[in-house]
């Protein structure tokens, strides 16, 4: 209750910020210019628009999780809001979790408005209904809801500036970790390798949830690969979260 | 009395700079406050009140001492249900109105729909803002922040309340409503724990009083107590005598036209004044006994300490 209260503020202070808009103008500018990408295009057109369609929500998505995420935790400490709010009958992680499940509703409505533009772009250019396609963005969805939970981690402990390099960072290194398994293999076996593979485990493989290149080209997948994905963003977000409680939990307000 | 809030021998001290050096804020504070009391907590600007204050709403965690509220010794949220908090320069939720603000923190309390709504009602005609109920937080001045921020911190009908700064930012007139409403919640049974420096609300409406100075409590105990009753000289206003004859008296202030003020400071003086006045068929004005008063004190206390 206390949880959803929190929640429902957060959402209502997203939703009032102008960010918000401005990165949904542009995230819809970019899917209506997958449409005219299509017409120079030599080929499949209905790919280009599809693959640019499906990246366009992932990364204005990303961006918006990113820039409202740093800012939502540490937005109550320089404001001093925090102050009021914790007096009151919460604990701490209450207020963390409600403020990750507020932007959670945010980024969900959005995907949601995101992929109704995409998905009827699709339709115009196809007369039917592509259905699978949000398959892929369940997954893309999955991964903001990852990047939500890093972004308030960091917004625990620093600026909204240097969590927002922070983040981009954890999802670059996300979807460019799968390069260590081609280093681990040309690495001779021994203490170099150990090491390569210890550094694998801990940093996070964002291409779990990367579907698209399946789903565009109507590739059929193991169902297991979904299970894992979906298992794996989950057991992730909630070690972050429970990284983020614990610092905050100790933190002075002053 | 039953005490509502103990605390003993609190310490804490900021690591600061680039390279952290140990700052300590505070030294050992100690003070008991007792059911249903105004208690005033005093103290320059820097001297510890607000990170005490934080310190007994587990907002920073002590390195040492004891607390106790409700004869509990941590805040659980159990005990917090029991509070109301109004911080010094309130900041809101700027992007909601007064109405929705009040909203969200009843909702923490786990308000019922129709018992929020009439709280809500009552808290807004209470505090003076029915009329800001659907203005949004960002368009508020100073004052309406402090009003509305007291009606937050009253949402759940505390017994325990903590103002920081309550007065602070006001007009004359919103100090006085404002000081009327705290006294009312006192005649509510309320306890309410007051930080501020300006003494002559403290004056007016407390009970009791500690002053804090450089971390540690220097003094503590009801007002009357601490302020004694002797007066300290008279101020007489007086017209119709040469100010010459004047000088074995007192000490002339000022003169304004033919009217003296003059500071006499021994009590013999006044009688051998009157006399004088009679003889010289001159005029009294007025005559104003002038006690110690908090201020008094307080400067002497912050002086030495």
């Amino acid at each position: 209750m206390k949880t959803r209260a929190i929640a429902l503020n957060t959402f209502k202070e997203a939703i009032r910020d102008r960010i918000l808009y401005l990165l949904f103008f542009f995230a819809a500018v970019s899917l209506a210019f997958s449409r005219l990408l299509a017409v120079l295009t030599v080929g499949d057109r209905l790919k280009i628009i599809k693959d640019v369609g499906l990246a366009s929500i992932s990364i204005f998505g990303v961006l918006m999780a990113i820039l409202i995420g740093t800012g939502l935790v540490y937005k109550e400490i320089d404001k001093k809001t925090i102050y009021t709010l914790l007096s009151k009958p919460i604990e701490r992680w209450q207020f963390l979790l409600g403020k990750f499940l507020g932007l959670v509703l945010t980024l969900f409505i959005m995907t949601l408005a995101m992929s109704g533009i995409f998905l009827a772009i699709l339709f115009l250019h196809t007369g039917k209904l592509e259905g699978q396609m949000l398959l892929a963005i369940l997954f893309i969805f999955l991964e903001l809801v990852l990047i939500t939970a890093v972004a308030i981690l960091f917004s625990c402990f620093s600026t909204p500036i240097l969590s927002s390099i922070f983040s981009l960072s954890f999802y670059l290194i996300g979807h460019l970790s799968w390069g260590l398994e081609t280093l681990i293999q040309k690495t001779r076996p021994g203490a170099g390798r150990a090491a390569l593979r210890g550094l694998a485990a801990i940093l996070p493989d964002l291409e779990n949830f990367n579907f698209k290149t399946e789903v565009v080209h109507g590739l059929t997948i193991d169902p297991r690969f979904y299970l894992f994905s979906a298992f794996y963003g989950l057991v992730y977000t909630l070690f972050i979260l429970a990284l983020a409680v614990l610092i905050f939990k100790k933190r002075d307000f002053v | 009395m039953a005490t509502v809030l103990n605390i003993d021998n609190l310490c804490k001290a900021f690591k600061i700079g680039f390279v952290p050096k140990k700052r300590e804020i505070l030294k050992g504070v100690s003070l008991s406050v007792e059911a249903g009391e105004i208690f005033g907590y005093l103290g320059p600007n820097g001297a510890g009140k607000t990170t005490t204050l934080k310190c007994v709403l587990s907002l920073i965690f002590p390195d040492r001492g004891k607390i106790e509220i409700f004869g509990h010794p941590s805040l659980s949220a159990r005990a917090k249900e029991r509070l109301g908090y109004l911080p010094e320069n309130p900041y809101f939720y700027d992007y909601l109105t007064g109405a929705e603000f009040l909203d969200f923190y009843a909702r923490l309390f786990g308000l019922k729909k129709k018992e929020k709504e009439e709280k809500i009602d009552s808290l807004l005609r209470l505090v003076g803002m029915e009329k800001a109920r659907d203005l949004q937080l960002r368009k508020f001045s100073r004052g309406m922040l402090q009003r509305v921020g007291l009606a937050q911190a009253l949402i759940n009908d505390p017994a325990l309340l903590f103002l920081d700064e309550p007065l602070g930012g006001l007009d004359p007139l919103g100090r006085k409503e404002l000081r009327d409403i705290i006294v009312r919640l006192k005649k509510e049974g309320k306890t309410i724990f007051l930080c501020s420096h300006i003494l002559q609300d403290i004056e007016m409406i407390c009970d009791r009083v500690a002053i804090i100075v450089g971390g540690r409590v220097i003094s503590q105990g009801a007002l009357q107590s601490l302020i004694s009753e002797k007066v300290l000289f008279t101020e007489v206003t007086l017209s119709g005598v040469d100010p010459a004859d004047l000088v074995d008296l007192g000490e002339p202030v000022s003169t304004l036209g033919d009217r003296i003020l003059l500071k006499v400071l021994q009590e013999d003086n006044i009688d051998n004044l009157m006399a004088l006045m009679h003889e010289r068929k001159g005029r009294i004005h007025s005559l104003i006994p002038r006690t110690e008063t908090l201020e008094d004190i307080f400067v002497d206390m912050v002086r030495q300490g």
